[in-house]
């Protein structure tokens, strides 16, 4: 019904209307609002996968800028600290609140076992302090500094708030530099597979029959050996001699080779269900190439979906790669990541005395659950249907 | 439901050739000839009888030969139940086998059963208790268990009996029993061990088909039939547990299914942390020095063994199932 | 007043969810008559299912009844709230299963995809009447064969998936009436369904409503199943019905600007059997955000065309527009009546419809 018909009407009733009509326009623009803002509202009401979000960001700028947030250099080795407990800061001196110290670390080596012994030197209280001066290094590989987040007041006395492992290296700095690492080797991963998945996925629900059935089939396969025993078999062939760089992609490799499948699956579900929907088939009818009606039609409508399942795949591969590293077949040193750290902790006696070996993993655990709560966070704002 | 097994069983066929492939790739893949490097320390050490056997082995396993020949030399043996040589232990493979595979086996089943006596319980109770404290307790367990990796598990748990409890947990027997021929007592022995690893491989699993379970049920709890069983005068508890617990299920014994592969992995890290003597540590010692046949034949078992898991579970699905059963 | 099975008065029921309270019933008024098809119409999103699950009171949290009362007349004269029947009593589940029953847009998904049809009606059928298992057993066949299902015997032992759907859909009346039910309440039977099928179904209710004496009520989105098989209409929009009446009177004279809105979509009268109430002008207001006063003002020309005020902060009362039509539409109350109170304005048409 429009205006028009209404002619005969007095002149601010037929404004009256037609600022209904307007406004009814305007109503069904917000209906469809953009996807995208739409997830955006649906996500932030997962309060958890909020909380994670924030906890991810900051372990990533954590990695990215590495040495400015770790103390010293994680290959520094302090002889007189080998397997140094973490020392506290303290806030509170005299009942006072004061500047954050700490007191410094005498040792004694203990005959029969060959150990250091260590016990608080109260006679020595170190300052604390935020952007000290350090050793110098290169902030994000150019601009030369020597700022550190935190250090030691006067520079030549140590801080290791997580302890330090078999050589005195601090933990901390250790573990900041194995946050770029593993982050990294999970994202890398992860890539490869999103390629590999989308394209087999792809072509399976775009295409159907014969090789869909054959590409399922090798997805079934794939699925239904275990991949830890595979990837230590693949990653075992490694050769030694390799340099880290290498060592880092062959296991990205590795690891991407079994982990594809699950984002596969999603991509030919969610081919075979906009297959049949009007938008492709009006696109098809109206003789667009294949190549385009995926390209421009199909793939941005389940963008979302990837992300989602991509985010809930990363930690798997996180925890592939610390599990290799942990029994040797995977990184190596030079090279840090938690699985290189948690080597430290292999064994019960090794543990039982020097506990603190134990952090990586629980970075590990929290890197995992983040991970998992963004992902179902993502999930549910993606399809709050499925 | 019969032409359905036999059609999965016939689908197991390329499966099991593939993984022998695949197996046989990485029994290849480390740089060199291994036979070439023990030809060279038998010359060494002039161990004449290590010459024998590998020019034997080169005989045997056409070496000098095209990689298909190889291969399907390779592939007949292990069918018949030779599975090399392992220059390591300089013993063939398939005496360093039997009983690490079977106590593998014992150790997938027993993991299992844990995962399923504890996940359908604990399941159903988080959905039909959805956004109550149990549930968030129940799901707050489960992702700590996803989460958590299996060797740190392990590890954290040897540490607490070695620190509290002043005894060892690693190993499946007690010393007595190491050795011991199978008896009742070395049975007993066995399961007071077993629980750990048991534990510390299934916390995993568990908490995966937990999730499962507890997201399928929540999804069927509103289908229409369970409004229409409603509507039929049911009573809240009985309709609950004869259509949507029911129809959950399915989905969860697929799940089972894809835990398996899991709990293969997690048996393989947790024995080498536990030092069980199941097919794990022998298998990360064996890739290790490159004993190419012994790890390659624990690969390829490990692999089966999966995979038959999983066979069993979809051919479970379809006898619990009907629509899969006449599809 | 003997003729009544159901008396409907100010229904309400919400959803109470984390973003606010979705009334999706409220204030819902209505008269069912023994032995009639009443049609409820009106767009998707109105609270018709809903309102058709608090009859049977299989609403489940976070939707809760919060007012009203539904009188069911067991016989004339014997007459019952059932919102005086807690939800998950014993009272309210012999009610729901032996003297009500529904059936369901989809068939496929109303039954349980792992239990084969045959024990869903046998099921039923213990519940509410003590057979045996196999007097059980006996009565589904029998019933199945009765809603045209072939070969019942075997049939009976079937999984939904095995079956077409219209045999499913079959299968659930089959399922609804074999307590012989005095209401049936059909939830948009027949959408799901292709034309020649949807004709079949709504022939076999007609006949089995004849055969068994039961009132239907039906829900629908399709005017042309309206025109086939109703005797009266009612209209609802956002949780309340704005216009009741036999489906003549609804055709040709409707009272309310919704009613019409619904009609004008249709070019002429006569293509009422293909015409669906899907073209309707403007946006249904947001679910939180229910408008103040008559709830249709915000899409309602007629308010602007007559200048009427008073529909943007007073809602209207039910009133009699015709023998025996109501609406509520402040268009057909004069203001000074109708601000005495909606009681007072619905009171004259209950009265006419009940005296017919
Ligand atoms: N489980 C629920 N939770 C929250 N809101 C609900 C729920 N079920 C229904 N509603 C709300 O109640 C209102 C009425 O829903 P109802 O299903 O009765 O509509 P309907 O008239 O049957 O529509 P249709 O024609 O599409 O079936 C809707 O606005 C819907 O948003
Ligand atoms: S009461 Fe007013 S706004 Fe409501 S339908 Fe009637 S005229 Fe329109
Ligand atoms: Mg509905």
């Amino acid at each position: 019904m429009s205006a028009s018909h209404l002619g005969t009407l007095p002149k601010h009733i037929q404004d009256e209307l037609a600022a209904l009509e307007r406004e009814e326009a305007s109503e069904r623009a917000v209906a469809t609002a953009s996807q995208w803002r739409l997830m955006w509202w649906r996500f932030r009401k997962h309060s958890l996968a909020m909380v994670s979000l924030g906890v991810l960001a900051t372990l990533f700028l954590v990695a990215i800028f590495a040495e400015f947030v770790a103390p010293y250099n994680p290959m520094a080795v302090h002889a007189t600290r080998t397997y140094a407990p973490p020392q506290v800061i303290y806030l509170i001196e005299h009942g006072r609140l004061t500047w954050p110290f700490t007191y410094g670390l005498k040792s004694t080596v203990e005959v029969e076992t060959m150990r250091r012994v260590y016990t608080l030197d109260y006679s020595q209280r170190i300052e604390l302090g935020l952007f000290v001066r350090g050793e110098p290094y290169r902030l994000l590989g150019v601009i030369p500094t020597d700022l550190r987040l935190f250090g030691t007041r006067d520079g030549t006395q140590l801080i290791s708030v997580l302890g330090s492992d078999r050589l005195g290296r601090d933990l901390f700095s250790r573990m900041v530099h194995a946050t770029r690492i593993s982050l990294s080797i999970g994202l890398a991963a992860v890539a490869l597979s999103l390629v590999l998945g989308v394209t087999l996925g792809g072509i399976s629900g775009y295409f159907g029959g014969r090789v869909d059935m054959l590409i399922q089939r090798l997805i079934e396969f794939i699925d239904a050996i275990p991949s830890l025993p595979l990837w230590m078999g693949l990653s075992a062939a490694i050769p030694l001699t390799w340099p880290p760089l290498w060592v880092y992609f062959a296991i990205t490799l590795v690891l991407s080779l079994l982990g594809w499948t699950g984002m596969a699956r999603v991509v030919r579900g969610r081919f075979l269900a906009l297959r049949e929907e009007d938008f492709v088939m009006a696109a098809r009818v109206s003789g667009s190439s294949e190549r385009r009606i995926i390209f421009r039609h199909m793939l941005p409508s389940f963008v979302s979906h990837i992300i989602a399942s991509l985010t809930l795949t990363i930690p798997g591969r996180i925890l592939g790669e610390t599990s290799l590293s942990f029994l040797g077949l995977g990184l190596k040193e030079p090279i840090i990541s938690y699985g290189v750290l948690l080597q430290d902790a292999q064994n019960v006696r090794t543990v039982a005395t020097a506990p603190w070996l134990i952090t990586p993993a629980l970075v590990v655990m929290l890197i995992v659950i983040a991970y998992n709560f963004l992902g179902d966070g993502l999930r549910d704002a993606a399809d709050p249907y499925a | 439901m019969t032409s359905y097994i036999i059609r999965r069983v016939l689908y197991f066929i390329p499966t099991l050739l593939a993984i022998s492939l695949v197996t046989f790739f990485i029994i290849q893949l480390p740089p060199g000839d291994f036979i070439t490097s023990f030809e060279a320390r038998a010359l060494a050490n002039g161990d004449q009888a290590d010459l024998e056997r590998a020019a034997q082995l080169r005989e045997r396993y056409g070496l000098d030969q095209p990689w298909y020949v190889q291969y399907w030399r390779w592939f007949t043996g292990v069918l018949t139940g030779d599975f090399g040589y392992s220059f390591q232990w300089k013993q063939p493979v398939s005496a360093l086998l039997g009983q690490r595979m079977l106590l593998t086996f014992l150790l997938a089943l027993a993991t299992t059963v844990f995962v399923w006596a504890v996940a359908i319980p604990m399941g159903i109770f988080a959905a039909m208790r959805k956004n109550t404290l149990g549930d968030y307790a129940v799901s707050f367990v489960g992702f700590v268990g996803l989460a958590t990796p299996d060797f740190l598990l392990a590890l954290v748990l040897m540490w607490i009996s070695f620190f509290y409890f002043d005894m060892s947990v690693g190993g499946l027997f007690s010393p007595e029993f190491e050795n011991a021929p199978w008896s009742l007592a070395r049975v007993w022995d066995l399961l007071g061990h077993l629980w750990i690893p048991v534990v510390v491989i299934g916390t995993n699993g568990t908490a995966g088909l937990i999730r499962i379970l507890r997201a399928n049920l929540l999804d069927e709890l509103h289908k229409p039939y369970v409004e229409a069983a409603r509507s039929r005068g049911l009573t809240e508890w009985r309709l609950t547990a004869k259509y949507p617990v029911r129809v959950a299920l399915n989905p969860f014994v697929s799940g089972i299914g894809d835990t398996l592969p899991g709990l293969i992995s997690g048996a393989t890290i947790t024995s080498i942390v536990l030092s069980l003597p199941t097919a794990g540590p022998l298998l990360l010692q064996a890739l290790l020095s490159q004993d190419m046949y012994l790890a390659g034949s624990y690969i390829f078992l490990l692999s089966i063994l999966s995979v038959l898991g999983v066979l069993i579970s979809d051919i479970l699905l379809a006898w619990l199932d009907p629509r899969i059963r006449y599809q | 007043m003997n003729d009544l099975l159901l008396e409907i008065e100010d229904l309400k029921t919400h959803f109470f969810l984390d973003d606010g309270v979705v009334k999706a019933v409220d204030g819902v008024s209505l008269q069912v008559r023994r032995g009639r098809t009443l049609a409820i119409v009106g767009e998707s999103g109105c609270g018709k299912s809903i309102m058709a699950r608090s009859i049977l009171q299989i609403v489940t949290p976070p939707g809760k009844i919060v007012g009203g009362r539904i009188c069911y007349h067991r016989a004339p004269g014997d007459v019952v709230n059932l919102l005086d029947y807690q939800r998950k009593s014993r009272e309210m589940r012999a009610f729901r299963g032996r003297e009500a029953a529904m059936i369901f847009q989809e068939p496929m998904a109303a039954l349980s995809p792992v239990h084969t049809i045959g024990s869903q009606i046998v099921e039923r059928l213990r519940l509410h009447s003590g057979a045996s298992r196999r007097e059980a057993r006996a009565l589904a066949v029998e019933m199945l064969h009765r809603v045209g299902i072939p070969h019942p015997a075997q049939r009976v032992d079937a999984y939904p998936h095995q079956l077409s759907g219209g045999m499913r859909q079959r299968a659930m009346i089959a399922m609804a009436l074999i307590c012989r039910p005095a209401l049936l309440i059909a939830d948009e039977p027949t959408t799901a369904l292709d034309v020649t099928t949807q004709a079949q179904i709504l022939e076999l209710i007609r006949q089995l409503q004849a055969e068994l004496g039961m009132t239907v009520v039906i829900i629908t989105h399709d005017l042309g199943v309206v025109a086939e098989i109703a005797d009266e209409v009612a209209v609802m929009y956002l949780g309340q019905i704005v216009e009741h009446g036999p489906v003549d009177a609804i055709f040709h004279h409707p009272q309310h600007p919704y009613t019409r809105g619904l009609l004008r979509s249709i070019p002429r009268i006569e293509d009422v059997t293909r015409a669906r109430l899907d073209a309707i002008p403007g946006a249904v207001p947001h679910p939180y955000a229910r408008p103040g006063g008559c709830p249709f003002h915000t899409r309602c020309r007629e308010r602007i065309i007559h200048q009427l005020e008073l529909c943007t902060h007073t809602a209207p009362p039910l009133t009699r527009v015709g023998p025996l039509q109501q609406a509520r539409c402040w268009l057909h109350e004069p203001p000074g009546d109708g601000q005495r109170g909606a009681g007072h304005a619905a009171e004259p048409a209950l009265a006419i419809i009940g005296g017919q």
